[in-house]
C-alpha cells in the first residue's frame, strides 16, 4: 500500500520491542468472538491509475455547470474563482493543518481567521463575526437558538421568503431544542405581512434579503417592530455578492446577520462543503456559537492571535455550552478570505454590478418570451418567473436542450400546488450574453411545445 | 529583560542582539502585516469589466455606505498568504501527534478527484437526470461505510462529527417517540468528548455522567446502576478517549438494550478498528464517522469535516432528509417529506442540500485506494505505532492506566513531571522547538495533565524513533532541573508564548484603525 511506510521487518521488530508476538495481541480487548477473521467484503486496494479511472467514470455521468448555459441559484451560486485561490488553499501548511490549538505554530491560520472575521463584519455592517459555521442553513438555525438564549423566549417568526431548506433546518433544530417556529407561508410576490406576526412572545424574526424568490426586503421597519417588543432581527442572505450592491443588514437594524459564503472562493460542490457567515453586535458575543479568533501579544509583547472566548464552547462547558459545534469551515473560510482580498472593495462592487446587469438583461429577455412573466419588482442577481404549465417539466425540457435553466419551486415546496408554475432563475457574471440568449430561445421553444 | 509574565523574554542578551534585524524579519521567517494594514481600497487583484449602464432593479436598497474592504494585487496576494502559510505547522511538514484528532497523510490524488468538474462544478438543485454520477458516488460511499460498520443504513448529510452526533441522537429520540414513550436522560461517560454532553443537552436531555473505573474503561455495573426507563441512550466512544478499547462493550450494549434504550457510538476513533471489528456486531445503534479522521480528508485548519451517521435497523426509518432509496434504475435521492414512502419517517432536515459532497469524493478515493486489505493494514499500523511509542516511553513517562496495550493513541499524564516544576504545557511548548506539533494536552479531562499521542499509520519507524528520542531527551532535561529551558519555550516558533488570558479578558475580534494615542505608544 503506497500510503503505508512500515515494512514487514519494521512491523516484526516493533512488535518485539513492545513485547508481543502478533498484531492481534494488541487487540486483546476486542471481544474475540466479534473480531473479523478475514477481510471485509469489499474490493482490494487500487493503484492511482485505477482510482482515477473509476472516479472519472462517475464524474463523467454528471453535467458540469460550466459546460452548458447555466442559471441555477436558489442558495448556491456559480461564480468565477481566480486560479490563485485554489492554488493558495492547497498550500500544505493551510490544507494539512489542524484547528489552531497551539497558537505559536498556527499564526498563519489564526491571522487569516482574524482577517476573515473583520471582512465579514464589514460586509454585513456588524461589529463582530465568528470564524465561520458549516453553512448558511445551519448558521441560521444556530442564530435562532442564540436569539432564544438572549431573549429567553422560545418563538421564532420565519419569513415566507426564507429559503425552504433553511426553514426546514430551523424547524428541525428548534423542535428538538423544545422551541417553536411560526413560519409564514412561502411568498413568491413579497407581499406578506411579517409585522403582524411579531408579538410579545417573539424571540426573533428571521428575514432573508434578497429573499428566496429574489426580492429585496426593507429590513428597517421589521427591525423597529421587533425591537419594540424586545425581539431580535436575524437577517439572512444566501448570495453574499449581493452585499457588494445593497445596504448591509447591519445598517438596517439587524441584531444577527447570517448567511452563505460559498459564492466567494468556493465551487458548487453539489451542496457542500460551504461556509456559513455569522456576525452580530459586540454585546452578544458571549452568546455567539462557533470559533472566535482574537488578537493578543506574546511573551515578548509582539502581536499574535489565538482562539478565544472558548468558555462558551463544548470542550470547556460541555452540557452548558452555547452549541455543540467543535469545528468551523476553516479551509472554505480561507478561500473566501483570499478571493475577497483579491477583489477588494473595488472588485466586489464591480462584481456585484456585473451580476446585477447580467440578471437584469436576462429578466428582460425572459419576460419577452410569450406566456412568461417575471414576478419581481426588485432583485439582485436572481428572480422568479411564472411559466405556462408545470415548471418542473419545463426545467427538464430545458435540460434536454442543454440549458440548466433554474429551479422549479415545486422541488422545494412540493405541497404548494399554487407554486407549481414558478421557476427561480439566477444569472451571475459567468453567464455570457450568448448563454442568456440561448436560455431565452430554449425557453421560448419549450413554452411553445407546452402551450 | 523580563516580559509581562515576569519571565526572561530571551534566552540571553547575546542571543537577543544576534537576533535583531532592521526589518524585524529573520531570513526566511518574514513578518507579515494584516491585510487591513497593507491593502488599499482602490487596489484589486482581479480584472473585471465595467458593468454596462442599465436601469437598476435594486429599488431603494442600493448600498449608500462604503464597505471598508482593502484589496491586494495578485502578486501581493500570493505573498501575503504564502508568508502566512509559513507560520503554520502541518502534517506535510512533520509529525502531528494530536490524539483524538487523527492527523495522517492527505493523499493528493483525493484532492485531484474532488476537483473534477463533474464533482466540483455541479449544483445541488440541477435536474436529477444531470447528476446520476453524483448520486451513484453517494451510494458507493454508503455501501463502503455500511460494510465496514455492519449497519443498516447511513445518513450522509451531517456536516461534521458533532453534527452527526446530533443526527444520531435525534433519530434515537424519534424512534423512542414512535413507540409512544418519552425518555428524559442520557448516560455519558466522564471521559467523553465535550460534544457528547453538549449534544445531549441541546436535545433537552439530562446528562447523567458515568465514571470510569481505575483501568480507564467504563464499568458495566456503573452503567446498569444508572439505567432506568427514563434513559434514552448511552453515548459511548470506542475506542475511548483514553486510547483504550471498551472491553465490556457487548455487556454494556446488552444492558442498554434490555432497558429499552439505544447505544450511540461516538465514531471519532473508528480509524483504530476498521477491518478488525464492526460496530454493528458490538451492538451499536447509531454512530457518526468523521470522514476527515478515518478517511483522511484534510483538516484545513479546522474544517470542513463530514459526519455521516450509520444507523441500525431500528433507527433506519428515521434518517433525515435527504436520503438514498434503492430504485429499479439505481439509487434515488429522496429530498422532501412528500416524496417518502411507507416505512420512511425522516425526522426532518439538518442542512440545506445533500451534505459534504467534496468530502465524499475524497473519502471514497481513499477507500478505493486502500481497499479492504489496505484499510485493515492501516488500523493495524496505527495501533502498532501507538503501542511502539507507548512501550518506548513508558519507563520515563507515567501512563495512568498502566501497561495495557492501547489502541491507536498512547496516553501519559503529568505524574511524569513529579518533582520538576514543569507542567504539561511547558513540556508541549518545548516540543515545538524540536520541530513537532505537541500532542493533545489536558484531554481527556479525567486525566490530570494529560498528554494524548496519536502517531497514526502514516509515520515511518524512523520518524517514530526520532520523535521518541526527542521526547526522551526533553524528559531527561526536565528531570535534570533545566526548568528555564521549558519555561521560556517556544524560542524558535513564529511567536513566543501567547497571552490567552488577555485575549479573553479584552476581546479584540476584528481589526480597527489604531487610535492616534496608541500609535504614539
Amino acid at each position: 500500500m503506497r500510503y503505508h511506510p512500515l515494512t514487514s521487518d519494521d512491523r516484526r521488530d516493533m512488535l518485539a520491542a513492545i513485547g508481543v508476538t502478533a498484531i492481534d495481541d494488541l487487540f486483546v480487548d476486542v471481544p474475540e468472538d466479534k473480531r473479523l477473521t478475514g477481510l471485509l467484503d469489499l474490493p482490494r486496494g487500487k493503484s492511482e491509475i485505477e482510482v482515477e479511472r473509476l472516479m472519472g467514470r462517475l464524474a463523467g455521468r454528471n453535467v458540469a455547470a460550466g459546460s452548458v448555459p447555466f442559471f441555477i441559484g436558489a442558495g448556491a451560486y456559480r461564480h468565477h474563482v481566480p486560479a490563485t485561490v485554489d492554488h493558495l488553499i492547497q498550500r500544505s501548511e493551510f490544507l494539512t493543518s489542524y484547528t489552531p490549538y497551539q497558537p505559536e505554530i498556527a499564526q498563519g491560520t489564526l491571522q487569516v481567521l482574524f482577517e476573515f472575521q473583520t471582512q465579514v463584519a464589514r460586509l454585513t455592517g456588524m461589529e463582530v463575526a465568528n470564524a465561520s459555521m458549516y453553512d448558511g442553513s445551519t448558521g441560521t438555525a444556530e442564530a435562532v437558538l442564540m436569539a432564544h438564549r438572549i431573549t429567553r423566549r422560545r418563538k421564532a417568526v420565519l419569513s415566507g421568503g426564507l429559503h425552504p431548506h433553511y426553514r426546514e433546518v430551523v424547524e428541525t433544530l428548534s423542535r428538538i431544542a423544545g422551541d417553536v417556529t411560526h413560519a409564514l407561508p412561502a411568498d413568491p410576490t413579497a407581499t406578506e405581512d411579517i409585522l403582524a406576526a411579531i408579538d410579545g412572545e417573539t424571540s426573533c424574526v428571521v428575514v432573508q434579503s434578497p429573499s428566496f424568490y429574489g426580492h429585496l426586503i426593507d429590513l428597517k421597519p421589521i427591525a423597529e417592530k421587533a425591537h419594540a417588543v424586545g425581539a431580535l432581527l436575524i437577517a439572512v442572505f444566501t448570495e453574499v455578492v449581493a452585499l457588494g450592491a445593497i445596504e448591509p443588514p447591519g445598517a438596517q437594524g439587524a441584531d444577527i446577520v447570517v448567511g452563505e459564503g460559498q459564492s466567494i472562493g468556493n465551487p458548487l460542490n453539489f451542496g457542500g462543503p460551504y461556509v456559513g457567515l455569522f456576525a452580530t453586535r459586540e454585546k452578544f458575543v458571549r452568546q455567539m456559537p462557533g470559533r472566535l479568533c482574537g488578537e493578543t501579544v506574546d511573551a515578548e509583547g509582539t502581536r499574535g492571535f489565538v482562539l478565544t472566548l472558548s468558555t462558551r464552547e463544548q470542550h470547556i462547558r460541555r452540557e452548558k455550552a452555547t452549541s455543540n459545534i467543535c469545528t468551523n469551515s476553516g479551509l472554505c473560510a480561507l478561500a473566501f478570505s483570499i478571493h475577497m482580498t483579491l477583489l477588494g472593495e473595488r472588485g466586489l462592487t464591480r462584481l456585484a454590478a456585473l451580476n446585477h446587469a447580467a440578471a437584469s438583461d436576462l429578466a428582460d429577455r425572459l419576460a419577452a418570451v410569450q406566456g412568461v412573466a417575471v414576478l419581481n419588482e426588485t432583485f439582485f442577481n436572481e428572480f422568479t418567473i411564472r411559466v405556462p404549465g408545470d415548471a418542473a417539466t419545463v426545467v427538464e425540457r430545458l435540460a434536454d436542450k442543454g440549458v440548466l435553466g433554474g429551479v422549479p419551486v415545486s422541488r422545494l415546496e412540493p405541497s404548494r400546488a399554487d407554486l407549481s408554475d414558478l421557476i427561480v432563475v439566477a444569472a451571475t457574471e459567468v453567464a455570457t450574453e450568448d448563454d442568456r440568449a440561448a436560455f431565452a430561445d430554449a425557453l421560448a421553444a419549450v413554452v411553445a411545445e407546452v402551450l | 529583560m523580563l516580559n509581562n509574565q515576569g519571565r526572561p523574554s530571551r534566552p540571553d542578551t547575546a542571543a537577543a542582539s544576534e537576533a535583531a534585524t532592521f526589518t524585524g524579519n529573520k531570513a526566511l521567517q518574514i513578518e507579515e502585516g494584516l491585510l487591513f494594514e497593507i491593502g488599499q481600497r482602490e487596489v484589486t487583484g482581479i480584472d473585471l469589466p465595467e458593468a454596462p449602464v442599465a436601469k437598476s432593479r435594486l429599488g431603494n436598497h442600493g448600498r449608500k455606505t462604503e464597505i471598508g474592504l482593502p484589496g491586494l494585487s495578485e502578486p501581493e496576494t500570493m505573498r501575503h498568504y504564502v508568508r502566512l502559510s509559513r507560520q503554520n505547522h502541518a502534517i506535510d511538514l512533520g509529525l502531528y501527534p494530536l490524539g483524538s484528532c487523527t492527523m495522517k497523510h492527505n493523499p493528493r490524488l483525493n484532492e485531484r478527484m474532488a476537483r473534477l468538474p463533474g464533482f466540483a462544478d455541479i449544483h445541488p438543485l440541477q435536474p436529477a437526470s444531470t447528476v446520476k454520477g453524483a448520486v451513484d458516488l453517494m451510494a458507493d460511499l454508503s455501501h463502503w461505510l455500511l460494510e465496514m460498520t455492519g449497519m443498516e443504513t447511513v445518513a450522509l448529510s451531517p456536516k461534521a462529527g458533532a453534527h452527526g452526533e446530533l443526527c444520531g441522537m435525534v433519530a434515537i429520540r424519534a424512534a423512542i417517540e414512535a413507540r409512544g414513550e418519552t425518555r428524559g436522560s442520557v448516560l455519558v461517560p466522564e471521559s467523553a468528548h465535550g460534544t457528547n454532553p453538549a449534544t445531549a443537552a441541546l436535545l433537552g436531555y439530562k446528562v447523567i455522567p458515568v465514571p470510569a473505573r481505575a483501568d480507564g474503561t467504563v464499568d458495566p455495573a456503573a452503567v446498569k446502576e444508572r439505567l432506568s426507563s427514563d434513559v434514552a441512550a448511552i453515548m459511548l466512544t470506542n475506542p475511548n478517549t483514553c486510547g483504550l478499547f471498551e472491553r465490556d462493550v457487548v455487556e454494556i450494549a446488552e444492558a442498554v438494550h434490555a432497558a429499552g434504550a439505544f447505544f450511540y457510538g461516538d465514531g471519532a476513533n473508528f480509524n483504530a478498528i476498521v477491518g478488525k471489528v464492526r460496530p454493528g456486531d458490538l451492538g451499536v445503534d447509531a454512530m457518526h464517522i468523521n470522514l476527515h479522521k478515518t478517511f483522511s480528508t484534510p483538516h484545513g485548519g479546522g474544517g470542513p469535516g463530514a459526519g455521516p451517521v450509520v444507523l441500525s435497523k431500528a433507527l433506519a426509518p428515521f434518517a433525515p432528509l435527504p436520503f438514498l432509496r434503492r430504485g429499479e434504475g439505481g439509487p434515488v435521492l429522496v429530498e422532501t417529506a412528500e416524496a417518502t414512502q411507507d416505512g420512511e419517517r425522516p425526522f426532518g432536515r439538518l442542512t440545506a442540500f445533500h451534505g459534504q459532497m467534496g468530502m465524499y469524493t475524497r473519502a471514497l478515493a481513499y477507500m478505493l485506494s486502500h481497499g479492504a486489505d489496505g484499510l485493515k493494514q492501516a488500523s493495524e499500523d496505527a495501533v502498532l505505532n501507538a503501542n511502539y511509542v507507548r512501550a518506548r516511553l513508558s519507563d520515563l513517562f507515567h501512563a495512568p492506566y498502566g501497561d495495557r496495550p492501547c489502541m491507536h493513541e498512547a496516553l501519559f499524564d503529568d505524574h511524569s513531571f513529579e518533582g520538576t516544576e514543569i507542567t504539561t504545557l511547558d513540556f508541549a511548548k518545548a516540543l515545538i522547538d524540536e520541530g513537532y506539533h505537541p500532542m493533545t494536552m489536558y484531554f481527556p479531562l479525567v486525566v490530570h495533565g494529560a498528554m494524548l499521542i496519536e502517531p497514526t499509520e502514516s509515520e515511518s519507524r524512523a520518524s517514530l524513533d526520532l520523535f521518541i528520542a526527542a521526547m526522551r531527551d526533553l524528559m531527561m532535561r526536565a528531570k535534570a532541573g533545566e526548568v528555564e529551558h521549558f519555561r521560556a519555550a517556544p524560542r524558535f516558533a513564529p511567536r513566543r508564548r501567547l497571552d490567552e488570558t488577555r485575549a479573553a479578558r479584552q476581546p479584540k475580534l476584528a481589526w480597527s484603525e489604531p487610535a492616534p494615542a496608541a500609535a504614539a505608544e
